[in-house]
């Protein structure tokens, strides 16, 4: 039995890190302007309370009076990789009746008119994007690991 | 094959399993100030054992245990206790196995020599780490408490010697974080996370995750299939084969398992990507080629320490004539003292015969003579071409039996169907080394633009 369904296949120029924790919908979202510049966007599980700033926390200008496009973004490929429901479930979420997309998630969270949350997050959620990419540097190995026998494949194809 | 004796009960797996729920559930509260309903889950595992070796340590770590004062000592005892408990289960369930395919077994291996102490100090905070979680129960889990897992796996990660304790660590912190708030969970999985708590404890003990004695194996490799194992952030790929030895000694069955950590948004084709480069036998597997081997270190549990250096591509192989002519009598592996427990058993069968029926929930069993044997298609990789609807309409399947929930599971990795009257082979591991199917090829590239991405974000915001 598998608790935590694995990830969806997605794009990952444009939001390269999505995650559920630390009761936030958080990630990374590239810069569309400055190819060295990344954005940590989040919402708050219950609250809605949303936060977006570069990794060198400077304050994203888009996210004054409401949801900016990175944030906007974030969900989109939140909802990507986890499903809708996954994703509203974890955010506490009430969307409305009838099939529940990215766009539809958005609007919904929008229409609360949530306050903006402060940026005192994203120092970690940038920190573990880049722990996240160290896996990618770590060399595979041939000598069993008898306990990976608890996480089969689950074969879901997206 | 007797397969009918899968459907017949084993002795004593109901009670040695009462045992293990009985223990299971003292975990969901946590043992900081034990309830009576804790203190006769403890006792009925300390009764379990009471005729064993373990029987004084134990005793003495539910006393302590008990009165809300077990240390780190006392939680390692009650894990070896429920482990030498699920390790009871194994062997009944290999022994019935044993009786079904009737091959002969390997003799029993001798435990692995001392070797010198390796990062203790790390081992040494992953304990305190699980001994914490036990003290405060599935309900009392919560951000703060799953976070003090990520640093002791950061530091593993980059000692191969560690990986394995690493990823099951990885894995489980994750799975808690994601059930976090514990006292908003409606269902805990007990058996699970006791099951990986308590081998997550033992393999924290010097030696316990030592490298096994090795041989040198030269001869032939016949690739039976490829079992996919992953979790968010580490995958394992373990190939199924019969060993013929060149010396004419008699075939084994054998695994050459290749695993790395990963970002959890490689999946589907990314994971055969991460391990190609290390396992030429994926390729062969792809290809259906046998392998041959010089002095490939094998250790005496059956597991190849897979070194490319030492492999040359073979002939062809059919793993349906392999299953056919050799299978039968090649010599089953032992498993190591330490790893036995039911959810790590997946023998090498081939079924032929057999009805398969699709019931309206979508669960498929096999009809042997009468008798229904469960078949789990959700084990095979995403991105191989072996479907459930492929196994529902097969007539010979070559698949590991397992067993979870309290029967016996076929896990299929190759199936023969019919397609326009002639035969089709479909492995689940076909796309191991790469494929000209479309599908196929459309997640290669998916998956190669997902890792330049990262790899390209990698580069400029790591290194900085």
């Amino acid at each position: 039995m598998r608790v935590v369904p694995p990830a969806r296949p997605r794009k990952l120029a444009k939001v390269p890190f999505v995650e559920l924790a630390d009761g936030r919908l958080q990630g990374v979202v590239s810069s569309g302007s400055d190819i060295g510049r990344v954005y940590v966007s989040s919402i708050a599980a219950g609250t809605y309370a949303y936060a977006c700033s570069t990794n060198n926390n400077r304050p994203c200008g888009g996210a004054r009076g409401g949801f900016c496009n990175h944030i906007r973004a974030l969900v989109a490929e939140a909802v990507l990789q986890y499903g809708a429901e996954r994703v509203a479930r974890y955010l506490k979420a009430e969307p409305g009746d009838g099939e529940l997309d990215g766009a539809g998630l958005v609007a919904s969270l929008a229409a609360t008119r949530p306050a903006p949350g402060g940026s005192s997050a994203a120092a970690p959620v940038f920190s573990r994007f880049l722990r996240h990419l160290t896996y990618l540097e770590l060399e595979p190995v041939t000598a069993p690991l008898p306990e990976m026998h608890w996480f089969p494949s689950t074969g879901a194809v997206a | 094959m007797r397969t009918d004796l899968l459907f017949d009960p084993v002795d004593g797996l109901d009670e040695a399993l009462a045992a293990v729920d009985a223990f299971d559930g003292v975990l969901v509260d946590g043992l900081l100030r034990p309830q009576p309903a804790q203190v006769a889950g403890l006792t009925a595992l300390a009764d379990a054992v009471a005729g064993t070796p373990l029987a004084a340590r134990v005793t003495e770590a539910v006393e302590k245990a008990v009165a809300g004062a077990a240390s780190e000592d006392h939680f390692v005892v009650l894990a070896a206790a429920r482990t030498a408990l699920m390790g009871s289960v194994h062997d009944a369930l290999t022994a019935r196995i044993g009786e079904v395919t009737g091959r002969p077994r390997a003799a029993e291996t001798a435990p692995a020599a001392d070797g010198e102490e390796h990062a203790v100090n790390v081992l040494a905070a992953a304990r305190a780490w699980l001994c914490d979680l036990a003290r405060t129960g599935w309900h009392g889990i919560d951000h703060d408490l799953i976070a003090g897992a990520a640093p002791v796996v950061s530091a593993m990660l980059p000692d191969p010697l560690l990986r394995r304790q690493a990823a099951l660590l990885d894995g489980f912190a994750a799975e808690l974080a994601a059930s976090c708030p514990g006292t908003a969970l409606e269902r805990v999985p007990e058996r699970r996370w006791a099951d990986l708590w308590s081998r997550a404890l033992l393999l924290t003990l010097p030696g316990a995750a030592r490298t096994p004695a090795v041989s040198p194996a030269t001869g032939r490799l016949l690739p039976l299939g490829v079992d996919v194992q992953e979790h968010a952030t580490a995958v394992q790929a373990q190939v199924h084969a019969v060993f013929e030895p060149a010396d004419g000694a008699a075939p084994r069955l054998v695994r050459a398992s290749v695993s790395a950590p990963k970002p959890d948004t490689v999946v589907g084709a990314g994971l055969w990507q991460l391990l190609r480069p290390r396992m030429s036998l994926l390729a062969a597997v792809g290809e259906g080629r046998s392998m041959e081997l010089d002095a490939m270190p094998l250790t005496a549990e059956g597991d190849l320490l897979w070194d490319d250096e030492r492999a040359r591509a073979g002939e062809a192989a059919d793993p349906f004539a392999t299953a056919r002519v050799i299978l039968s009598t090649a010599t089953d592996p032992v498993t190591a003292p330490l790893d036995r427990h039911p959810a790590r058993i997946a023998v090498p069968v081939l079924l032929e015969g057999y009805a398969a029926e699709s019931a309206d929930d979508g669960t498929l069993t096999f009809d042997l003579a009468g008798q229904r044997l469960a078949v789990d298609t959700d084990r095979a990789p995403a991105a191989g071409p072996l479907t459930a609807k492929a196994v529902a309409t097969s007539g010979a399947c070559v698949g590991l039996l397992r067993w979870d929930a309290g029967e016996f599971v076929l896990q299929p990795v190759a199936v023969e169907t019919t397609v326009r009257k002639k035969t089709v082979a479909v492995h689940a591991g076909a796309w191991a080394g790469g494929t000209t199917d479309k599908a196929g090829a459309r997640a290669e590239k998916a998956a190669t633009d997902a890792v330049t991405v990262l790899r390209e974000r990698a580069g400029r915001l790591l290194r900085k």
